[in-house]
């Protein structure tokens, strides 16, 4: 085949055997499959086949990728033996594709098995996928590791060693560093399975891959290194797994190195406590102070899988200190990915000196990095930081924590505000929110105008929670301006999450309180000259009339929208006609037959064909024709 | 809050342009000097033209070593003497070594290259804006910059010294100390590359043993930046340097150049940022292609393969580098790629964007590619005539179509009788076109009933999705929309 062919003739005579063959010569082979396959039995039917075939080698990319989308019908077709014998040689000649034409047929692939016969076939998908494991394109060559993945289950013991493995082991041996890439992801799905002379081949191929020339196949290696080791006996971890991943952990590549923190994770959860100290803490501890901030950056990035992974003893005496160092690191970036997890290390650690640990090692460092230089980074601490509150709890919180929430309430950056208020729940339940209530104040009118409207969305979806905690007096008197003055805010979104609030509002204080201070603010905006406020009025009714009962809507909000309906501008009407719709079930009988319908009648012969339309959906929704 | 506007508070963010104006130049420190212990004060030691000869090595090592000590620049109040003692010491190191004969003695190589690796080799920090855009963007400067220039400056006459000697230096000056000047390409300050690139040049040419890992290298730094990171500052400055290697590669090329040549350079012509280093890279290719013309094809079959398709600006610099390579382009070569060459550049002159279509035309104002078309005009033509005359009639934008006519004009002249065949069977052929492409849909249709009505189409692909019970590998001809991920040339 092709494949052989070019391993013979190596990776020069590979570069011509890439130019696409002349035009003469595919016009001879796709003629020849189409009189194979349409023509020589005269069977119509496969016709249209034979034209999806002829586009796979259309100039225009559009047609092959079409016509390799519908690769799995075409095989159908064809029935299993052909598309064995014929179609599949042909896919392996079409390989020197465009990109997106062999990411197709890459994807496809892996979906072949019963169209090739089943299982006991599944190895005539190699061959292809084979070649398009050693492209070029990193995305086309990882979709045929996976497909091959895939089908790697679908082969038999016995087909995996004959057929299977000699293709990772070519793979792993190739010229050009693609391919000996994707035999890294291909290791850890064969090993399980074959007999103990080819899993020796198989761990020595990974080991040569692991210090190969190439940093790129190195970092393929190292970041299967876990995965590998997972499937490994546990003698051999320690044996070979271990030697490998203390080089890679010291490659001269931090890109390398950063990857075998990774695989620390996976390592270290396979081995035995007592063998952690020797054999992965000298490589961690490293790791912890690489020159290279990106390493330092992985491993704080990592830290709780590591946590969980070495163990509470491991953790006291060895992680506790690399944390405070990475809290404390030169590079905003590393203390940002220390900082997320600092939470998380807590929750984490031996529940007997928990409390200690965290008072007298981790605080210090989350209160320097309250005021830290780098708004990342205190963003990051604002989005975990009220997560501490439940482990300490109430006394701790109060005369440690809360002062440092109060700083970084009046942050000058708003995403750390924004990060506060929205965690505040888990303060609720520790301390209660009065305690916050006359700083966190500021900070949320602050916040309720930021230029932002994403920041005032999510300030205003917290408003239920404080109304409840706040208690309504001090409501009316603090926030309930706030929350009107969202009703009219130049964005949509703000405008429609503040008649939800109102709603809900009304669902805490109940109806009297809406009657009093909600309702004739929301009428009042009936009469303002911007038809957007006036439909934000249409709006409000449509969320509050439950919530506010018969009487409140009959008596005061169906007049205004009745009124409304002759408002000139035919977005407003058909409004009124929706909201008719919306609130008649609330409305008694008689106001719908005497009021309601008259209405939706007139509006129902309206100019707009909109407004006539809602209106005469209302009508039949009412059932009032 | 009254300072934000009206439609501030409707957008929430600002335009770009607008945040970029308010950010203030930027300077970044290494994270170098952290790691080492706070700075002990450092005394001025005499100068080296006035201690007595005998004496002058033991004082040039002992200001070597002083410049061993680091400081921090981001902090402008600290150790302001001892900063200032550096930067005058390492200006007379650079004096001493530039104008003196003999100072380069044998055991002065360890402490040069000491006090070299110490000062420039360090982690670079990450860049301050994730998104920093070369072309728009101002690249933030190496804080420390007033001491690391004199050091490079140092490095550089250091190497130029008529008394240097590469079979002493190579003990020092290594494949470690080679892998970490390499490394320091990505840096963001563009004074720093500008140094990098010279002083790597010369490294090149005075260490033969280290050339052909320097290569690989560089190879390694661009097949990373084109699979994996698609982010790297230095590579118009590596590709600087290879122009002028190429230039010296030796006659036939071995598979290692061609192989440079195909699977590394043309492949970066897929970056993104292209347009930041295509005039190094066009120049890369076009000496290859002076050197052996029979490379021509796979080249610009290449160029073809990962030729832009939605990016205008890339397509123009195709285009231009196109023409660079047939200024240089054999007549043998010509007639091997025009046919798929000249189908692409008939999809260019139709381009809508009027800069493609323009870059495209002005090929015919170029002498030696008229005189290749002029000779091959009964293959070109043909496959040109369609797309001109139909942009004739069609293209939004005067000046294309005035170009048009002049090139339609040219064609005539060379061939008069094809041009008036082609006019003539010029409606026929769409109308054939038509058809083929109605016959094209007629054909999907079909095979979309062949399916459902076959029982044994169905039933076979629900056994397949029962199969798999994995949604994402479902109906397969569905999933490619599910895919995120573009492949590089669609950029």
């Amino acid at each position: 085949t092709n494949l052989q062919q070019r391993r013979r003739e190596g990776p020069a005579a590979a570069l011509l055997w890439q130019k696409p063959r002349s035009a003469a010569q595919q016009r001879h082979s796709v003629t020849a499959i189409l009189s194979k396959m349409a023509g020589a039995d005269g069977d119509d039917s496969l016709y249209p086949i034979a034209v999806l075939i002829d586009e796979l080698r259309n100039e225009d990319v559009q047609l092959r990728l079409n016509s390799i989308k519908k690769l799995s019908t075409i095989a159908l077709a064809l029935g299993v033996e052909r598309t064995r014998t014929e179609l599949l040689p042909f896919l392996t000649d079409t390989i020197y594709d465009e990109d997106e034409v062999l990411l197709a047929l890459a994807e496809q692939l892996g979906n072949f098995t019963m169209l090739v016969g089943g299982p006991e076939y599944v190895h005539c998908l190699l061959p292809p996928l084979e070649s398009l494991a050693t492209v070029e394109e990193t995305v086309v060559r990882d979709k045929a590791v996976e497909s091959l993945r895939k089908i790697s289950q679908e082969h038999s013991p016995v087909d995996l060693e004959v057929h299977f493995e000699p293709l990772v082991k070519r793979l792993a041996s190739g010229d050009w560093f693609t391919s000996r890439t994707s035999a890294c992801g291909l290791f850890s799905v064969c090993y399980p399975r074959v007999s103990s002379t080819v899993k020796a081949e198989i761990r020595q191929h990974f080991r040569t891959l692991c210090s190969d020339d190439t940093p790129m196949v190195r970092r393929a290696a190292a970041s299967k290194l876990g995965e590998f080791a997972k499937v490994l006996e546990l003698d051999y971890v320690k044996s070979d797994i271990i030697s490998l991943f203390t080089a890679l952990a010291s490659d001269e590549q931090d890109s390398v190195r950063l990857l075998a923190v990774e695989a620390c994770v996976s390592i270290a959860t396979l081995l035995p406590q007592e063998d952690l100290e020797t054999l992965v803490m000298p490589t961690l501890r490293q790791a912890a102070e690489d020159k290279s901030w990106r390493v330092r950056y992985m491993v704080a990035d990592k830290f709780s899988e590591l946590q969980k992974a070495v163990g509470p003893e491991i953790t006291k005496n060895d992680l506790v200190p690399a944390f405070q160092n990475l809290l404390k690191d030169c590079e905003a970036e590393v203390r940002a990915a220390a900082a997320n997890k600092v939470k998380e290390f807590c929750e984490n650690l031996p529940e007997d000196s928990r409390e200690q640990i965290i008072m007298t090692h981790i605080l210090p460092c989350v209160k320097e990095l309250v005021s830290d230089t780098n708004q990342h980074v205190k963003s990051a601490l604002a989005s975990v930081i009220m997560g501490l509150s439940t482990i300490l709890g109430k006394d701790n919180t109060i005369e440690h924590l809360l002062p440092l929430f109060l700083a970084q309430l009046k942050d000058e950056c708003p995403e750390v505000r924004l990060n506060i208020i929205s965690n505040l729940d888990c303060v609720n339940e520790v301390i209660g929110i009065r305690q916050l209530s006359q700083s966190l104040l500021p900070a949320i009118v602050e916040l309720a105008e930021d230029a932002k409207w994403r920041v005032r969305l999510a300030i205003i979806e917290y408003m239920p929670l404080l109304a409840g905690q706040l208690g309504v007096e001090f409501f009316d008197e603090k926030l309930n301006t706030l929350c009107m003055a969202w009703l009219i805010d130049h964005v949509y979104a703000i405008r429609e999450a503040a008649t939800c609030n109102l709603m809900k509002l009304v669902e805490k204080f109940g109806a009297e309180w809406a009657q009093n201070t909600i309702v004739p603010k929301v009428l009042g905006m009936a009469n303002d000259p911007n038809y957007l406020h006036r439909m934000t009025t249409l709006f409000c009714i449509n969320a509050l009339s439950e919530a506010c009962g018969q009487d409140i809507t009959t008596k005061q909000m169906l007049p205004v929208v009745l009124k409304m309906s002759n408002d000139q501008v035919a977005n407003v009407r058909f409004n009124v006609a929706k909201s008719l719709q919306k609130i008649g079930p609330v409305l008694d009988s008689n106001a719908l037959q005497t009021e309601v319908k008259p209405v939706l009648e007139k509006l129902a012969t309206d100019t707009d064909m909109d407004v006539k339309y809602f209106a005469q959906e209302a009508i039949s929704v009412l059932a009032l024709a | 809050m009254s300072a934000i506007s009206a439609s501030e508070k409707v957008d929430g963010f600002t335009r770009k342009s607008m945040r970029k104006a308010q950010k203030q130049r930027k300077s970044q420190g290494s994270s170098q000097y952290r790691t080492q212990s706070a700075p002990v004060e450092l005394s001025p030691l005499p100068q080296l033209k006035d201690a007595p000869s005998t004496e002058q090595q033991e004082l040039f090592t002992q200001k070597l070593q002083q410049c061993c000590m680091l400081f921090d620049f981001l902090d402008s109040v600290t150790d302001l003497k001892s900063k200032e003692i550096k930067r005058a010491t390492l200006n007379e190191l650079v004096d001493y070594v530039s104008t003196n004969r003999g100072v380069l003695v044998e055991t002065a190589y360890p402490e040069i290259t000491d006090m070299i690796c110490t000062n420039i080799f360090r982690t670079l920090p990450p860049s301050e804006n994730p998104d920093f855009d070369p072309e728009e963007d101002e690249p933030t400067l190496e804080a420390s910059w007033p001491h690391i220039q004199l050091v490079y400056e140092f490095l550089l006459r250091f190497l130029e010294n008529p008394d240097f000697q590469p079979s002493i230096a190579k003990r020092y000056i290594d494949q470690k100390f080679v892998l970490q000047l390499l490394e320091l390409f990505d840096s963001e300050d563009p004074r720093e590359r500008d140094f990098l690139k010279t002083i790597l040049h010369r490294i090149y040419g005075k260490f033969l043993g280290l050339r052909a890992f320097i290569r690989k290298q560089i190879n390694n730094i661009f097949l990373r930046f084109i699979y994996e990171t698609e982010h790297f500052n230095g590579v118009a400055e590596l590709l600087e340097i290879l122009g002028s290697i190429i230039n010296g590669f030796a006659l036939p090329l071995k598979a290692e150049h061609k192989q440079f040549l195909m699977k590394v350079l043309i492949p970066l012509h897929t970056a993104k940022a292209l347009s930041l280093f295509h005039a190094q890279l066009a120049y890369c290719v076009v000496q290859f292609l002076e050197k052996d013309p029979t490379l021509t094809e796979p080249v610009i079959r290449g160029l073809l393969k990962f030729w832009p398709k939605t990016c205008s600006q890339k397509e123009v610099m195709f285009l231009g580098e196109i023409e660079e390579i047939l200024d240089v382009i054999e007549p043998t070569q010509f007639k091997k790629i025009q046919e798929p060459l000249f189908k692409q550049i008939s999809k260019c002159v139709a381009n809508p964007h009027f800069q493609v279509a323009e870059r495209a035309l002005y090929f015919w104002n170029n002498e030696y590619i008229l005189s290749l078309i002029e000779e091959n005009i009964d293959k070109i033509l043909p496959i040109m005539f369609g797309s001109l005359y139909r942009i004739s009639k069609e293209h939004w934008n005067p000046t294309i179509v005035a170009l048009v006519y002049n090139v339609l004009k040219t064609l005539m002249e060379m061939n008069c009788t094809l041009f008036d065949e082609l006019t003539s069977s010029y409606k026929a052929d769409r109308q054939r076109e038509k058809k083929k492409e109605q016959e094209r849909d007629e054909l999907w249709k079909q095979l979309e009933e062949l399916r459902l009505s076959n029982p044994t189409l169905v039933h076979g692909q629900n056994r397949k999705i029962l199969k798999n019970n994995n949604p994402r590998y479902g109906p397969s001809d569905s999933s490619w929309d599910n895919e995120g991920k573009t492949c590089s040339q669609l950029g």
